[in-house]
Parts: C-alpha cells; structure tokens; sequence
C-alpha cells in the first residue's frame, strides 16, 4: 500500500509551488513532514550513523527550500526531484566523491527530439507507469531493488544478510529490472506510436 | 543470462548513486550526448523517487521542524541563474566538443595531457583518485587498430570524437561500448578520422580472481 494516495502527492506538488513562488513556510513545513522521515530512512539505509541521518536529511530539505526554483514538474516528479537531490547529498558527504553530472536543463545538452503535446502530461503519465511498475513488484524484488538504489551494500554482504546464494541476489535484481524495463518499452512505445500518428 | 554488463544496469546504477567515480564519469559523459539514454535514465530516476515514497518513514526528532525552521531563517535561497542569451557553454578545444562532465576533469586543454604514444594508439591518463580504476582518453589514427587483445576485467569505452568498429559493431560519437573479460578485440577507427574515446578499465589486478568478477566493482556489486 502507497503511504499517499495520488491526492495527496498532488498537493504536495502545490506546496512545491508554494515555495518557489513565495517561499511558503506553511507549505515547507507539508513537505518537510512528508520527506524528513523518509529522507532520514534512506540517509540511515545509506550508511549514516547515529544523529547524521537527521542531520543529512536537514541539508536535503534545505536544498529544497533554497533551490526551489529548480523544480520543474516537467522533468521530473517532486519525489523523483527530492530523491536526486538525497542521492548527491549522500555521495557528496558519505562517500566523499564527486559526481560527475549533468545539468539537464543544460541548453548545450544534445538536442532531444521536441515534446509532443503536454510536456507535463506525458511526464506524470510515465511516473504514474513508473510508481505502479514499483508498487506491483513481488515483495523479494522490492526489498532487493529498495537495497540496490538506498544502500552501499555490496552483493555479497547482501546476499549474506538475506541467507541467499549471490545468484539469485543477482538474478532477482535482473528480474526487478527487466519488470521496470517492460513498463520503460511501453511508454516509449506509446510514445514512438503518437509520433507517427502526427 | 549474459554476465555482461548491459547499457541499462549502468543507468540504473548511475541513477540509484552506485556506480564509482571513475565509471559514473563515463556515464554520465554518455548521458550528455545521447538523448535515448538520457530518457532511460530519467526513467530509474523516477523509480528512484517512487522508491523514496514507499519507503518505511524514520520518524525526526521532536525539536526536528524547530532546527529547520532556524535553518531557513540562515538561509537565502538561491537565485535562479542568469541566461544571458543562449550562452555556449559547450567547452570546446581545438574544435573538439567534448562533454562537460568530462571537462571538469580535465586539468587544461586535451593536447596538454601527457600523452604516450604506441604506434598507431596514444593514451593519456587522466588524474582520478580511485585506485580501483583506470581512466584515460585513447586516441587511435584513422584506419588503424588498437592491437588484438583480452580483457582481464571490464571496459567502457565512450566514443568522443570519429568512430570505431570492432567484432562487436560500429560505435560513433557518443556511442558507449561495453567489453567483458570474455571479449576479445581489435578496435578499429574508421578511414575517414582520427578517434578520441574516453576509457575506463577497472585494474587487471583487483580481477584475476573469480571472486573479483563475481564482485563487480563497476556496479559495485
């Protein structure tokens, strides 16, 4: 079961607005009880000892709040958005590396193809595609794919903990990818098919 | 199953924030120019974020929003930044586009590296920490072949500037080539151009075991 319904998550995309528009600390304040804890939960999974997490999650939400601008509901979804910024807060202060990375609003950016219709529309339709593919995986596949993308865990001691063979770590790893790659083939299908159509 | 490592496990691994510098590098370089990968990247970020809501929440501590709401008032944010016109923030050098990922690596212009060459090839290392790996830039002269050869562990080669081909296919700017230790090779530029790829090989000694390629550290696996 979600923890928020789509009405939810939608209002939570409104406070983002908030925010950008007028640096709403109502709205803040929705958002940071909805991502604090969760953001606490990967930067703990992530390896983050003790008040770290807290902290850690502290800087994320500031990152939010000062890069509000940023947010473009076009290019990602807000968790999606959220999650990026986590993932470089915990490469920059746990692993102490740089990440070699892009600006995807970058104008020097190869061109892509030009969007078809609504940027936004066609955007929710994938996460929507996304978040299903994500909630219907197999428990295993989950709690394996909720490990691969939120903790430092090498295979082996994976595959330790959870008293499997390293194989079928790995093999249910492929099996989670390949579910999300079926759902991957199928918005880029649709949208190949809605080109031609034009 | 192939134990090959496929184009889509390095950009979910880029996307859940696995992969080692040196390797993120290349990806991250191959993103800049490739338009399909970018999409599909986007796409394992999104599950990145759909994962991030379904996670289990920790609750913070009970002064948490106090000690955030102090943070805010240090805080100004961001400006949004300034276009003036449609700045060329491509970095070219000597002509050569090259992505911005990669140019922030670089210590000054492509030809100022220390290149050695071998005949046909030239390679220059370039200045990442991580013992783990091996990352240079390879210049290979049109027509000619980098000589025959194994791999002891895996190599990502992202095509930068010219082509290539090799048994594998044929491989243009931006095209990332992916070779296990079962391939065996010999690249080939294409007569019409010097190549330029940006390599990275993860150390032969870290894998002359079989634990080693079980454990594959360029998915830190």
């Amino acid at each position: 079961m979600s923890m928020v319904d789509e009405h939810g998550r939608d209002d939570l995309a409104a406070d983002m607005r908030a925010v950008a528009r007028s640096q709403d600390r109502e709205a803040f304040r929705r958002l940071f009880d909805y991502y604090a804890p969760r953001l606490k939960a990967y930067l703990r999974r992530a390896g983050a000892a003790g008040d770290a997490a807290e902290d850690l999650a502290q800087e994320v939400m500031l990152t939010v709040w000062r890069r509000a601008w940023q947010f473009d509901p076009a290019k990602a979804s807000l968790s999606t958005w959220v999650f990026t910024i986590a993932r470089n807060k915990r490469i920059d202060a746990l692993r102490r590396e740089r990440r070699p990375d892009m600006q995807l609003d970058d104008p020097s950016l190869q061109p892509e193809p030009p969007p078809r219709g609504d940027n936004v529309t066609e955007l929710f339709r994938m996460s929507q595609l996304v978040m299903r593919a994500v909630e219907d995986l197999p428990e295993e596949q989950s709690r394996l794919l909720k490990i691969f993308y939120f903790e430092e865990k090498p295979h082996g001691a994976i595959a330790e903990e959870l008293g499997l063979p390293l194989g079928t770590v790995k093999s249910r790893l492929r099996l989670a990818m390949a579910r999300l790659r079926t759902v991957l083939a199928k918005a880029e299908g649709a949208k190949a098919e809605g080109s031609a159509v034009e | 199953m192939s134990a090959a490592i496929e184009l889509d496990e390095l950009l979910m691994a880029h996307a859940a924030g696995r992969l080692a510098e040196p390797v993120a590098l290349v990806v991250a370089s191959h993103l800049f120019l490739s338009p399909v990968s970018r999409g599909r990247y986007r796409f394992f970020e999104a599950a990145g974020g759909a994962l991030l809501d379904k996670l289990e929440p920790e609750p913070v501590q009970q002064d948490g929003w106090g000690r955030m709401s102090a943070l805010l008032d240090m805080s100004e944010p961001e400006p949004p930044p300034v276009h003036a016109g449609r700045r060329r923030a491509v970095a070219t050098d000597d002509g050569l586009v090259l992505p911005l990922p990669l140019r922030a690596y670089l210590p000054g212009p492509v030809e100022a590296l220390p290149w050695r060459n071998y005949g046909p090839v030239a390679e220059a290392d370039l200045p990442l920490a991580d013992p783990e790996f091996r990352t240079r830039l390879i210049r290979l002269k049109a027509g000619r072949s980098v000589p025959r050869h194994t791999h002891e562990g895996n190599e990502l080669t992202l095509v930068l500037h010219g082509s290539f081909h090799d048994i594998q296919g044929h491989y243009r700017r931006g095209d990332l080539a992916i070779a296990d230790a079962g391939v065996d090779h010999q690249p080939t530029a294409d007569a019409d151009g010097d190549c330029l790829c940006l390599a990275v090989t993860d150390a032969p000694l870290r894998l002359t075991g079989s634990i080693g390629r079980l454990l594959n550290p360029f998915l830190r696996l």
